[in-house]
């Protein structure tokens, strides 16, 4: 019938996991409670670890394992962990975002995963490995992290959009390459954790400053002020 | 190759000791110290290599050639003259109460940290680890643009977080579309994200994901170079952070991520074929150029003002890389040398400019000629430079880059004209009050040490005048790696 | 030609089976939702009984209503009667589903709506009205993600026709289809909005402000409503039968003999036993929604449904 029933079911697997990574991306557009949020952001760092290691079984890739069991701690216990105690910390724990033009967001992410397809397609039809079709799927999980930064006000919002960004760029390394080398990906997620803290830090800086984490109200700095 | 690591291991020992001591009396001499030994490595990498020819370091880690060494040195340099501005000028503000010892050590080790970054993503032959390295520029420049704890500067460093965050992680969907196309050609997995491999197999690379590569890296990198439309976090940044930090950001870090660009074009040129690259950095760098040069006018925040002459000329290198040809590239890496040596400066002279009126709004600043002459002339002296007035290298500079275009591109030439002399004119309508102008009763003249600012200018004036025989050489060394013929035939 | 014969007789025997197993299906459903719910729960046979009740009952027309109202019921038994007749229950190849397609099922059940509103409106009441209004909200989004659904599952088969698509799902084996996964839970949203149950409506209720079905036969008596309650409880099996052969079909018979056919009657008959079960535990468990957020419900419907036929072109066409 298509091209699934020539894999096994390893692989298939792998594809049904990428489609819900990309769903957990629509999920956390459609979530508007800060911990739900954080919630669902852990899901995918955990779905994302999930797939790594299958990926890994089912390519021989050994390094992968690495990534995977990396993946799991990083974005699927410590960053959500971190985030969630700083939710908790500033006392958000019933915050939610505005729930206006949730649908056209959504219908907007929808677009953008239309537009990845194609923009990712010249990669697809040059790559023979199993996992290329999620290619896409991985290009449209970084897109949907920026729409969710765009059109969320909150602070936290923004930096699991940020985060889930990440999580979409490495998916991306591991189905388009089987993973980046090891030296590259330990920097990387040297790099995703520092920020992760990093973030906590001007979380309570914008707090002690402007006394809420509604970025809207960060708008002393502009062109046209007098 | 030891003089290498010992650039990269200075700085990151020198962000390590800060770290913990960082808050002693002691700990600006010694980032002072730290900064000038990782100089004296630079240069000694530098000789190294002008006698030699580039270095490979064992396990390929680092490469360097003609083209990145002189920027490891322009870096390490900037990053030493800046070091001794910041010690008087950091010491003031402990003693104005806005800084505390806590955050003095904050300052000083990230000071080592970024520089370390800096001097990594140059120095490293791996594009993930460039990647790395300028992500961790961004991560350790954030605080130190909160550093004053303003509602201002946390917006600042909110927006530079948030905006270099997301755009540099474009770049790195780039860069695993590269190395997915290299992998393709390449064999060791380990070696195909190495730039040394890259080049060597860029004709075969497959064009079409390359193309794509090239655009996400360049809208990546083109963030934190502060090309436009992602510029919006560049005059936020430099306006609200301390003044060294700017004069670092200014000098250093757009040049590192220019650099980045132009390394990955040299991959995809050879790749793709066609000049989609050079054309994308040409529209990219025009338009912020222009725009820049219209925003200069309504600037009320010195720092501002002199950020989105940043802005304008890292639009009119990228432009002029973009042009490609001999002549465009040299007049670019002389550009990105001088604008480097000026801007940073030009920083450090208005930072004391704004200690002097205690302000940073160009309207309170007044007749810093009469309070403070070595002040009053440096800020005059360093604008007319980055303006580019003859004598000085930034004309020289500017002068190449629109021969070329004449050349190449001749109906662009007047653009680039009309925006130099609005540009000329939007520096000076600000700069002409702030020199002359009445002296307020209540400015004072500020301990200042101008000596960094007067060898930075005497060596632009110096690169206007004639460029010594040593740097023109190697300049079109640089030249010859990236545009493929030598400008003075002194080939390599 | 003997096997064309009883191809027909099947297929008249396949929608018998439908209209006559409705009632008993509605029956087990409020079975175990009582059980759940600590009650004991009337017998398995009640929904035929309450039937019946209203058949005898005299029929009473409210003043000023017109023939649509008196149509009205008959046209929508009719329709959802012919809808399920398109659905394969218990054997697949049926000539039936090769004269109608799923699309034409869809539109049956518009029919069926446009219909039923009409009558709401047609008395005149607020009632009637605002039930028609609500419905036709609900519908108009419930639609769009019903036919995304049925395309997602029509591009993986390569056909429209329901008996030939499940033939061809059967034979491909055990393939784990992310379209299919998220086509399967959008439709189960669908399903649950399109037969009026919680958490969009509740069947259960007569409270004003929340039901929607409920308003729109509020003025019917006698056999008429006893048509409509029955269309309902056609077309809710319908749902269950779909979802049930579509996402698993193993069981259903291939061929027509007696054995096949027998295991396929005990095959669906188990699978709509389960996904009632399951309809009343998560009935037992969610609470009605507001009917404003019934929107979002019904649009997160639809992305989900989106999502299958987005997954399908991106993660199963390719190479």
């Amino acid at each position: 019938m298509n091209a699934l029933q020539g894999l096994d079911l390893t692989r298939q697997l792998i594809l049904l996991l990428a489609a819900l990574v990309l769903f957990s991306s629509f999920a956390m557009l459609a979530q508007s409670r800060l911990v739900g949020l954080v919630r669902v952001f852990a899901w995918q760092g955990v779905l994302l670890a999930v797939t790594t290691g299958l990926v890994a079984y089912a390519s021989g890739h050994t390094h992968l394992y690495a990534s995977a069991v990396l993946t799991f701690f990083l974005k699927g216990l410590l960053i959500p962990w971190i985030l969630h105690r700083m939710v908790l910390r500033l006392g958000l724990e019933s915050a939610r975002e505005s729930d206006a033009y949730r649908t056209p967001v959504q219908l907007a992410g929808a677009g953008l995963v239309v537009f990845s397809y194609y923009v990712a397609l010249p990669v697809v039809q040059l790559s023979a490995l199993f996992t290329r079709n999620t290619i896409a799927v991985s290009l449209a999980v970084v897109l949907l992290g920026m729409l969710l930064m765009i059109s969320r006000h909150k602070a936290v919002s923004q930096v699991v959009g940020f985060m889930s960004i990440e999580n979409g760029l490495f998916f991306a390394a591991v189905v388009a390459t089987y993973g980046m080398p090891m030296v590259v990906e330990l920097g990387v997620a040297f790099d995703v954790l520092v920020a992760a803290i990093l973030f906590g830090v001007v979380f309570l800086q914008i707090r002690a400053s402007i006394d809420t984490l509604d970025v809207d109200r960060l708008n002393r700095l502009s062109e046209s002020e007098p | 190759m030891i003089a290498v690591y010992l650039t990269l291991a200075l700085p990151l020992a020198g962000a390590l000791w800060l770290g913990a001591f960082g808050h002693r009396r002691s700990a600006g001499w010694v980032n002072v110290a730290v900064s000038g030994a990782t100089f004296g490595a630079s240069a000694a990498v530098a000789a190294d290599v002008l006698r030699g020819g580039p270095l490979l370091s064992g396990g390929r880690m680092f490469y360097i050639d003609a083209f990145n060494v002189y920027l490891v040195a322009l870096t390490a340099f900037v990053g030493f003259t800046t070091a001794i501005f910041s010690r008087p000028y950091m010491v003031h503000e402990v003693e104005a109460g806005r800084v505390n010892a806590r955050r003095m050590r904050l300052y000083h080790s990230m000071y080592q940290g970024f520089l370390f970054t800096m001097l990594l993503a140059l120095s490293t032959n791996n594009l993930g680890i460039l990647w790395v390295a300028m992500e961790g520029a961004t991560l350790a420049t954030v605080l130190l643009v909160s550093l004053y704890r303003t509602p201002e500067s946390v917006e600042a460093a909110w927006k530079y977080f948030i905006l270099c965050g997301v755009g540099i992680a474009q770049a790195l969907f780039g860069t695993v579309l590269l190395y997915f196309a290299a992998a393709r050609v390449i064999h060791a997995r380990d070696e195909a994200l190495l730039w040394t491999s890259l080049h060597a197999a860029a004709p075969g690379l497959e064009p079409a994901v390359v193309g794509l590569a090239f655009v996400f890296l360049l809208v990546g990198y083109g963030t934190k170079v502060g090309l436009v439309p992602l510029h919006n976090w560049l005059p936020d940044a430099h306006s609200e952070g301390p003044t060294p930090m700017s004069a670092i950001l200014s000098g250093l870090l757009l040049n590192v991520a220019l650099y980045a660009v132009v390394r990955v074009k040299m991959i995809v040129d050879p790749a793709l074929g066609t000049p989609l690259a050079g054309r994308l950095m040409m529209g990219f760098g025009m338009l912020s150029f222009l725009v820049a040069v219209l925003f200069l006018h309504r600037q009320r925040d010195i720092k501002r003002l002199y950020s989105y002459s940043s802005i304008e000329h890292m639009g009119l290198m990228t432009f002029a890389f973009g042009v490609g040809g001999p002549l465009a590239t040299f007049g670019a890496l002389l550009h990105m040398t001088v604008h480097s040596l000026t801007k940073s400066s030009i920083f450090v002279t208005a930072g004391h400019a704004a200690h002097i009126a205690g302000t940073q709004r160009i309207e309170q600043i007044r007749g810093l000629i009469r309070t403070q002459p070595a002040v009053g002339w440096g800020l005059l002296l360093g604008t007319a430079a980055i303006a580019g007035f003859p004598p000085f290298g930034v004309f020289t500079s500017e002068f190449l880059v629109l021969s070329a275009t004449m050349k190449a591109w001749p109906w662009l030439t007047p653009l680039l004209l009309i925006g130099l002399g609005v540009a000329f004119g939007g520096l000076f309508r600000h700069l002409h009050p702030m020199v002359y102008g009445e002296r307020p009763d209540s400015q004072s003249a500020v301990a200042a040490n101008m000596l960094p600012v007067a060898v930075q200018l005497a060596l632009v004036l110096w690169l206007g005048l004639a460029i010594p025989g040593f740097l023109a050489h190697w300049f079109d060394q640089a030249t010859h790696l990236i545009a493929g013929a030598t400008l003075l035939g002194g080939g390599s | 030609m003997a096997d064309h014969l009883t191809s027909w007789v099947l297929a008249l025997v396949q929608t018998a089976l439908f209209v006559a197993g409705a009632p008993l299906l509605a029956g087990w459903l409020k079975r175990v939702k009582c059980r759940l719910q600590n009650r004991r729960g009337p017998r398995l046979t009640q929904p035929y009984r309450d039937l019946l009740r209203l058949f005898r009952k005299e029929l009473l027309l409210p003043e000023g209503s017109s023939w649509v109202f008196r149509a009205a019921p008959y046209v929508i038994f009719g329709a959802i009667v012919l809808a399920a007749a398109v659905v394969p229950l218990i054997a697949l190849r049926l000539p039936t589903s090769a004269i109608a397609d799923v699309i034409v099922l869809v539109g049956f059940f518009a029919l069926a709506r446009f219909f039923l509103a009409l009558a709401g409106m047609d008395v005149g009441t607020a009632f009637g009205g605002m039930g028609a209004s609500r419905e036709m909200t609900v519908a108009s989004l419930a639609e769009p993600a019903l036919l995304m659904a049925v395309f997602t599952l029509a591009m993986s088969a390569g056909t429209t026709d329901l008996s030939v698509a499940i033939q061809r799902i059967l034979s491909s084996g055990l393939v784990i289809r992310p379209s299919f996964v998220f086509a399967l839970l959008g439709l189960l949203l669908v399903a649950v909005a399109e037969t009026g149950r919680i958490p969009v409506d509740n069947p259960a209720t007569h409270l004003e402000l929340t039901m929607i079905h409920e308003a729109m036969v509020l003025e019917y008596s006698g056999r008429h409503l006893a048509l409509m309650e029955w269309a309902a409880q056609i077309k809710f099996m319908i749902y269950a039968a779909l979802i049930a052969n579509i996402f698993l079909p193993w069981g259903i018979a291939v061929g027509f003999g007696f054995g096949a056919l027998a295991l396929g009657a005990a095959a669906v008959a188990v699978k709509l036993a389960l996904l009632a079960a399951l309809l009343a535990v998560s009935e037992t468990l969610l609470a009605k929604m507001r009917l404003f957020a019934a929107p979002q419900f019904l649009g997160f419907a639809y992305l989900l449904c989106l999502l299958g036929m987005l997954s399908h072109v991106i993660l199963e066409v390719g190479g």
